[in-house]
């Protein structure tokens, strides 16, 4: 359990941290290494430096943003769950990262960490889809902003390319709108075996699911059948269309479909409730 | 090789550290301080949990890099002059403890968890301990011990 | 115990043991940091079974920090005994060639092949990693039914089968034209033990070619004997300590290649060597448990009363015998008839290679296989005879005792009717039910099952002739020695080794009533070979009912000896003292009166003896129970089952366990709620999981899913107590019981949960999975 040597290096701002990345094409930043650090103990993460932006705490703010509620990249799981605005304006969010890991996870893992490891379990990912957040990234040649939709690119791969980093997540003020995240775990610390969110806006809803393929992928089908006037229920009924989830140790591909529909249905009855 | 300084137990270090170097073992092996234990190597067991500015944190997955001017408090730092902390004394009351193993990991998450307001019932002080395994006890008499120590009603 | 009092002996007293441990002043061996030490680092086998073609270690040896590299051909000669097997169940018994190092092939996945010696961790594992080791790799056998099908694939192409032995035990014949007769076949999964702390080992070589060898392990006693003939030195020149270890449930309970190798690498480095355990390398490199399929048979008449009892068991050895593996299942052999008085009993056990991790002592070893096909098994035939489980349990019941059962042993005390009583009345059936049926008529989503398992066990391990009887190589004695010190304080030193179970705070409750005086003044040495030369150490529930007794036979010697030392002082007869809790008093003269301390000083001073006398009061005991002992009870748990998700959640979990005396009922209980937690994993949660090419898949803490507290409820305990009238103070042993019953006790629960739909059986662990497709199967 003790990584392959590297290089490091502490980012004093972005601009320095984009300078450090740029310098090596086999760097890897380091947030609060709760991904990272796991995968370097057991040597399966090899990088030739680490670039730590965990001391960059103007990026750990949660923040009023008008329409929208920005989330600084090194916000914890424990920041973001405790938020009085976010619980408030944005609950699916707190409530989701109470969800993540354990509370020792939650007091040092970030959500910017989170979502750029990319990790086909994971909650928040699945979260930000459903609520269309954004995505603020830093590079080389200055800001940009991608939508959710446009983030989660594969298997532990997004948006956010070499060289450039994630800063903030915007997600919207929700309302009255009703949202919920069912996550489907056999230990309080596991990760997401299937996890669904829903969110139902101005009676849209969106349904978004985890684990059950290489990113977060929105169940178009079960969309459709609610605006097409289907129950809860009946709706959920298409919750596992067109995906192919993994086999694995926690359960086959048969069961995470039927895991999903059954966890859609429960989802959606909580976020129309 | 990186220069590092830490506050474990209200005493600065200033160490030369590889930044390979896990704080587990920066603790364990530089500082002698091997009351806190490693049980895993997948961040799982929670057996090197220790305060870090404050709070829990499995050691096992924090570069000592990472720790540089951090207040760090460890099992051995948790009982003043003599007298064992309020969790520890719980946890001799209950019978907490059997191989003693996960019992410093388990302790720095019960003062975290009491500390951060959340033992407030026997459930959430189960929910709060999920990232901590024994395998002795059953966790009966751990719940029992945290609850007495953050004064829940037996 | 006429003439002790019990003071101390049955209260809860607060260990003794725990304040370094809360402290972090534990002495678990990584905490250990010698001056010079070098550490070592296995380089295992990625494959289940290959052909070593080569091995390049080049890159190694110049890699930083390298003190040295070493592979199986090289260590060769260092062994002058193959890694020993102390159970050779059967004359014929197939023993594959084990050596700390493969040579030429490798049979599971984490075989060791070479060790990487250097002056740091983080140095060892990168040199490791420089280790180029060629493979050819071939077919794997995985699963105990394949593996005993003869034309396949085989893990020893030498032995010419995979079987390694067939063992068989008959009293009367089954009744095929009973009334009624099920049959049913069981899965047992190989569990990984997983002690928190993972093994490791420090040798430190001393003047004169000694070697002293720190280990996490459960029997420093065994270690040492079977270390020393492994390596061809005089026992004399090694010296084993068991410092503090966290944790063992039998997986500790062994001769381990990396403990060999320590000692040999230490003597041929001429500095101390160690090694610690990853976690992950743990699930490889220590044994497993279970890994059973079993066919058991009940018949019985129309009425219930069980007239016959048949099984038929296939156990995994995994892919090597290590310390006693071929006769963990034996360890259940004598009670596949559990509580129950069937007549007519045969079982047959065949052990098989397979290419996986060895198997050996997992908590219960052997027995919590035998209860759990039995107790299943009970239900299933409560079904088929359209009566009610409790009923037939009872029907069935031994009741008088002592019992000589068909298996051959004899219990020698019980009350199972005792125990089923009172869990009735503590688990408020009646409620339950209720609560039940209302589910069942909203047709709720979450059902709940109640399920039951009576059980015993024969533990207290073990009378040393039986132990010859059925051809394991050593005794099952133990041995205590008491010194009365000149200032009134006690020095106990105990053959037995804790790593948890609290024996210095227990033993100090045994002395201070039989000697009278405070636990306080009690001090228990154990652990280290050269402190306590004899003992066999600590599993199978054998501390209390065998080292206790040895313990209390010592203390017996001390109070005979003080009586002719204070007869002498006093001028009077020994006939004419009394004895009670420490203090001899003269009959009829009761102010008259001398303590074991007073003794303890005068035997100290020597001054005025009983011709020919030794000085000193200090006595030594052996003691080889007559007998196992034999714990029982009645369990129940009462799950919540998502019938969607198919997920099961204990809700309550009531216990009711008779294991005689209890001298500290704090340290009872806790080995009840740990046994009862495993219990609970292995019908949940927990299962190695192979591929078909003998891969592990699941061998992290990240993914083998032992629970945690958010996973379980606090548990509800209570005893009966009817005393072992084989020992002295009639305890039976508790380490076991909990696991023995509880995953029986749990899946007859999820069953239950869904016997309105229809299921009749879930395959253990009873994971979502399972559990909906049992759901669904039923529906079809």
């Amino acid at each position: 359990m003790i990584p392959a040597a590297f290089d490091y290096e502490v980012a004093e701002s972005v601009e320095h941290a984009l300078g450090l990345l740029g310098s090596d094409p086999d760097a890897r930043v380091l947030a609060g290494g709760h991904s990272l650090v796991p995968a370097l103990k057991l040597r399966i993460s090899r990088p030739s430096k680490l670039v730590d932006i965990g001391r960059l705490a103007d990026l750990a703010y949660v923040r009023d943003a008008g329409s929208s509620i920005a989330i600084g990249a090194l916000a914890t799981h424990a920041v973001v769950k405790g938020d009085p605005l976010l619980q408030e304006h944005c609950p699916i969010v707190s409530t989701t990262a109470g969800k993540v890991g354990d509370p020792q996870v939650r007091h040092r893992g970030t959500i910017g960490g989170s979502l750029a490891h990319g990790d086909p379990a994971s909650d928040l990912p699945t979260v930000m889809l459903a609520l269309g957040a954004e995505m603020v990234i830093h590079g080389p040649g200055g800001e940009r902003t991608v939508a959710a939709s446009d983030f989660f690119t594969g298997v532990f791969q997004t948006a956010v390319g070499h060289g450039e980093l994630l800063t903030e997540i915007r997600v919207p003020r929700l309302g009255a709108a009703g949202c919920s995240y069912v996550k489907y775990h056999r230990r309080a610390q596991d990760w997401a075996t299937v996890g669904v969110a829903a969110v139902v806006r101005e009676g849209a809803a969106t349904v978004v699911l985890t684990n059950m393929g290489g990113t977060p992928l929105r169940a178009a089908a079960v969309e459709e059948a609610l605006a097409g006037g289907a129950s809860a229920q009946d709706a959920a009924a298409h919750a596992a269309d067109g995906t192919e989830p993994s086999s694995d140790t926690a359960a086959s591909a048969e069961f995470r479909r039927h895991l999903a529909r059954v966890l859609t249905a429960r989802a959606l009855t909580e976020a129309l409730a | 090789m990186r220069e590092i300084t830490l506050t474990v137990n209200g005493a600065r270090h200033v160490l030369e550290v590889e930044p390979r170097d896990l704080l587990v073992h920066v603790l364990r092996e530089r500082l002698s301080l091997t009351g806190t234990n490693v049980g895993c190597d997948t961040s799982s067991c929670g057996a090197c949990t220790v305060l870090l500015d404050g709070v829990s944190a499995k050691s096992c997955t924090v570069l000592g890099v990472q720790a540089d001017g951090a207040e760090i408090t460890t099992i051995e730092g948790l009982a003043s002059a003599g007298d064992l902390h309020p969790v520890q004394q719980a946890f001799h009351d209950h019978h907490a403890l059997q191989c003693g193993f996960c019992t410093p990991g388990m302790v720095m998450a019960g003062v975290s968890l009491i500390d951060g307001g959340e033992a407030t019932d026997r459930d959430a002080i189960r929910a709060g301990l999920e990232g901590n395994l024994c395998r002795c006890t059953g966790y009966h008499n751990i719940v029992e011990a945290v609850a007495e120590a953050a004064g829940v009603a037996s | 115990m006429s003439a002790t009092e019990t003071r101390h002996i049955g209260t809860p007293l607060k260990r003794k043991e725990d304040d370094p441990l809360l402290r972090g002043r534990g002495t678990y061996v990584d905490n250990f940091d010698l001056p010079g030490t070098v550490v070592m680092t296995v380089v295992r086998s990625p494959y289940a079974h290959a052909r070593i073609t080569s091995i390049d270690t080049t890159a190694a040896k110049a890699a930083p920090g390298v003190v040295a590299v070493f592979t199986g051909a090289d260590l060769r000669d260092d062994w002058k005994a193959a890694m020993p097997c102390a159970w050779p169940v059967t004359e014929d018994m197939k023993s594959p060639e084990h050596y700390p190092l493969a040579v030429s092939e490798v049979h599971y996945q984490g075989d060791g092949v070479a060790v990487v010696i250097a002056d740091t961790r983080a140095h060892a594992i990168d040199a490791a990693e420089l280790v180029d080791v060629d493979y050819e790799v071939l077919d794997a056998v995985v699963g105990v039914e394949a593996a005993a099908q003869a034309g396949g694939t085989l893990v020893h192409e030498e032995l010419g089968t995979n079987v390694c032995y067939v063992w068989p035990l008959e009293s009367g014949a089954f009744d095929e034209g009973a009334d009624v007769i099920v049959k049913h076949r069981y899965v047992q999964p190989p569990l990984i033990p997983n002690a928190i702390e993972p093994r490791g080992v420090v040798a430190r070589p001393e003047p004169g070619g000694d070697v002293t060898l720190w280990s996490a392990t459960q029997v420093p006693h065994i270690l040492r004997l079977l270390t020393a003939a492994t390596l061809g030195m005089p026992e004399t020149k090694l010296r084993v300590i068991a410092p503090d270890v966290g944790g063992g449930f039998g997986s500790k309970l062994d001769v381990y290649a990396e403990e060999l190798l320590a000692v040999a690498l230490a003597r041929r480095l001429g500095t101390p060597v160690k090694w610690i355990e990853e976690r992950s390398e743990n699930a490889l490199a220590t044994i497993h448990g279970r890994d059973f399929v079993t066919t058991l048979e009940l018949a019985a008449t129309k009425e219930g009363k069980i007239t016959a009892l048949r099984a038929n068991v296939v156990a995994s050895m995994g892919a090597y015998l290590q310390l006693v593996t071929p006769g963990i299942p034996l360890l259940g052999a004598w009670i596949y008839a559990g509580p129950y008085a069937i007549p007519n009993y045969s079982v047959t056990f065949t052990g098989v290679f397979t290419n996986t991790t060895p198997t050996d002592a997992y908590r219960g070893a052997g027995r919590p296989e035998a209860t759990y096909v039995l107790e299943r098994t009970m239900d299933l035939l409560a079904l088929e005879l359209g009566m009610d489980r409790i009923e037939l349990r009872r029907k069935n019941f031994i009741t008088e005792f002592p019992a000589t059962i068909a298996s051959g042993l004899t219990i020698d005390n019980g009350d199972y009717h005792a125990s089923l009583d009172r869990l009735l009345e503590n688990l408020r059936l009646d409620e339950l039910e209720a609560e039940q049926q209302a589910r069942r008529d909203r047709g709720d989503v979450k059902q709940i099952g109640i399920g039951f398992s009576t059980y015993n066990e024969m533990c207290g391990l073990a009378p040393s002739r039986i132990l010859g009887a059925i051809r394991y190589a050593a005794g099952g004695w133990e041995t205590a020695t008491i010194r009365c010190l000149p200032t009134g304080t006690f020095q106990v030193v105990t053959g037995t080794s804790p790593h948890g179970q609290g024996h210095e705070t227990a033993w100090s409750q045994i002395v201070a009533d039989q000697l009278g005086c405070d636990p306080s003044e009690v001090e228990v040495l154990h652990g280290d070979t050269s402190i306590s030369p004899y003992g066999l150490d600590t599993y199978g529930s054998r501390s209390l009912p065998v080292g206790g007794a040895a313990l209390w036979s010592a203390g017996e010697k001390i109070i005979e000896k003080a009586r002719e030392i204070v007869a002498h002082q006093l001028e009077v007869s020994a006939e004419d003292l009394d004895y009670a809790s420490g203090t001899f008093t003269v009959k009829g003269s009761p102010d008259k009166e001398m303590t074991i301390k007073g003794a303890a000083w005068a035997a100290f001073a020597a001054h005025n003896l009983p011709d020919g006398m030794e000085p000193n009061l200090e006595a030594t005991a052996t003691y080889d129970p007559p007998n196992f002992s034999w714990p029982g009870g009645a369990h129940a748990a009462v799950v919540e089952v998502d019938t969607e998700t198919g997920d099961a959640r204990l809700i309550r979990y009531v216990a009711i366990d008779d294991v005689g005396t209890v001298v500290n009922p704090l340290i009872v209980d806790g080995q009840v709620h740990g046994g009862i937690t495993q219990g609970i994993a292995t019908a949940l949660y927990e299962e190695a999981i192979y591929d078909e090419d003998g891969n592990l898949a699941n061998g992290t803490l990240a993914m083998y899913l032992v629970p945690s507290a958010a996973e379980l409820p606090s548990y509800e305990l209570d005893r009966t107590e009817s005393k072992a009238t084989d020992h002295p103070f009639g305890a039976k042993g508790v380490g076991e019981t909990g696991t023995i019953a509880a995953a029986p006790a749990v899946i007859n629960a999820v069953i239950d949960a869904l016997a309105h739909l229809g299921v009749t059986d879930i395959q253990m662990p009873a994971t979502p999975e399972r559990v909906w497709r049992a759901i669904e199967e039923a529906k079809q």
